[in-house]
């Protein structure tokens, strides 16, 4: 039996190191396999907020282990139009399946569903900082370019206050042994629980404004969306969003072997440009999804 | 030791509970705190902003005919860290206490992030909290994360 047998996935801090590493080593079998772990059993997406990746990543998932699935993909057409709560929802989810994947916009929104269920329950993102399983196939990504993780610099860039991907990406790469550059505006660096957890860990890790100060020195280039919203003052996005757009450009001062990651969806934080250098490492990212999430049903319910 | 003045404002109890050095101005909260309303039908009282050596001013509260458990007034600790929990049987202290924030904290106060789920009215939840530094007092949501100091808990109060 698995020791993760029957887990629940909440944050990415829950998990220690030799379980991520089990998970990515787990992930490496079972990449481009199908097989017949899971017949049988049913999974739930239960997600309230919309997801192109996340979602059909988790479906090509379960059914490459030979699983079924249920769920739906948004709010309309089910129940909770009609103002059933969250928590009734999951309570049926409960009956139905055999574990049950959660995105909602409310933060904690999984940990309560865990919390109701009886059946095991994977975050697949709820508010602005848990994304456990894109941290998971952020860090399997890094780990298969590289052969390792530990020893390598790793720069996380964009908005670094609202986003769940750069949040949980930040916190499951401090679990092994890197150097963290933190690159963003003021308005949108990390989150003070995220830099307190850094600080309680020794975790090394400097905060930057720009990219072309630091460039030089990343081995992984960890892009997310700057969003014009959330600046008050849009005459402060105009002056900051060059720095946190990246083009071929402006990658010929970084390492040969340096990768750029993107969790996507993209929109014109990386240009177009960089997809035909050897630097360009999100698509391969994405498809790292399916056997990721793989691993981690089947060491969950593979008993 | 209670002093004369105070004794002409609140006689002295017979069995119960005096809660002292009260931060002046919060035995309201503390009443809150406890869940104390009135209805329960003992006799509760309250003194505001009376003189204190140690603290300049202090509240008192006095519940008659009802000891409190450490449970409970370990959650006055939240507002008002320097209060001191006295027992009384027979009009003498059996007992003192010093009050401290407990490690768990559920269903006093309210997560200060909007997008918390314990914000949500109709979701099976009771917001709580884990105690993770005692001084300076740091709380943080057991669901969102969210980090709270005393001026956060205090805020609610208001």
């Amino acid at each position: 039996m698995s020791e993760l047998s029957g887990r629940d996935v909440i944050s990415i801090v829950d998990f220690s190191r030799s379980e991520l590493d089990l998970i990515m080593e787990e992930a490496e079998k079972l990449k481009g396999k199908r097989t017949d772990d899971l017949k049988g059993k049913i999974m739930a997406t239960a997600f309230f907020e919309p997801s192109t990746r996340t979602r059909l990543s988790f479906q090509t998932a379960m059914l490459r282990l030979g699983g079924s699935v249920i769920g739906f993909s948004s709010e309309e057409g089910t129940s909770i139009e009609k103002g059933e709560s969250f928590s009734d929802t999951i309570r049926m989810l409960d009956n139905y399946s055999d574990i049950i994947v959660v995105r909602h916009r409310l933060e904690g929104a999984a940990k309560l569903a865990a919390e109701l269920a009886d059946a095991p329950v994977i975050n697949a993102g709820d508010g602005s900082k848990n994304h456990p399983t894109q941290a998971m196939l952020d860090l399997f990504t890094i780990r298969e370019t590289f052969g390792h993780i530990d020893g390598l610099n790793v720069g996380v860039l964009g908005d670094l206050r609202f986003g769940r991907a750069a949040s949980s990406f930040i916190l499951g790469v401090s679990k092994y042994n890197v150097k963290l550059f933190l690159i963003s505006p003021p308005e949108l660096k990390a989150r003070r629980d995220v830099i307190a957890y850094l600080k309680d860990n020794n975790i090394k890790f400097s905060e930057v404004e720009r990219l072309e100060d630091v460039i030089s020195e990343l081995d992984v280039i960890y892009v997310t969306r700057v969003q014009k919203e959330r600046f008050a003052d849009p005459a402060e996005y105009e002056k900051v969003r060059g720095s946190y757009r990246i083009t071929a450009r402006m990658l010929a001062s970084a390492r040969k072997e340096a990768i750029v990651m993107h969790p996507l969806p993209r929109v014109d934080e990386i240009d177009i440009s960089v997809d035909s250098t050897p630097h360009a490492a999100y698509f391969r990212q994405a498809a790292n999804g399916v056997p990721v999430r793989m691993a981690l049903l089947k060491l969950i319910l593979g008993g | 030791m209670i002093k004369e003045e105070e004794k002409l404002i609140v006689r002295r109890i017979k069995e119960g509970t005096v809660i002292d050095h009260i931060s002046p101005g919060s035995s309201l909260n503390v009443l809150k705190v406890l869940g104390i309303t009135g209805e329960e039908g003992m006799t509760v009282a309250l003194v505001m902003n009376v003189p204190s050596r140690k603290m300049g001013k202090k509240d008192i509260v006095k519940i008659e005919g009802r000891e409190l458990t450490q449970d409970q007034v370990d959650k006055i600790a939240l507002i008002s860290p320097d209060a001191t929990i006295n027992i009384v049987r027979d009009y003498r202290v059996v007992e003192k206490r010093k009050v401290s924030v407990p490690e768990v904290i559920r269903g006093i106060i309210r997560c200060p992030n909007p997008m918390c789920i314990t914000n949500q009215q109709r979701e099976a939840v009771i917001p709580t909290f884990r105690r993770i530094s005692d001084s300076p007092l740091v709380l943080r949501c057991e669901y969102c994360g969210a980090i709270l100091e005393r001026k956060d808990i205090l805020d609610q109060f208001r």
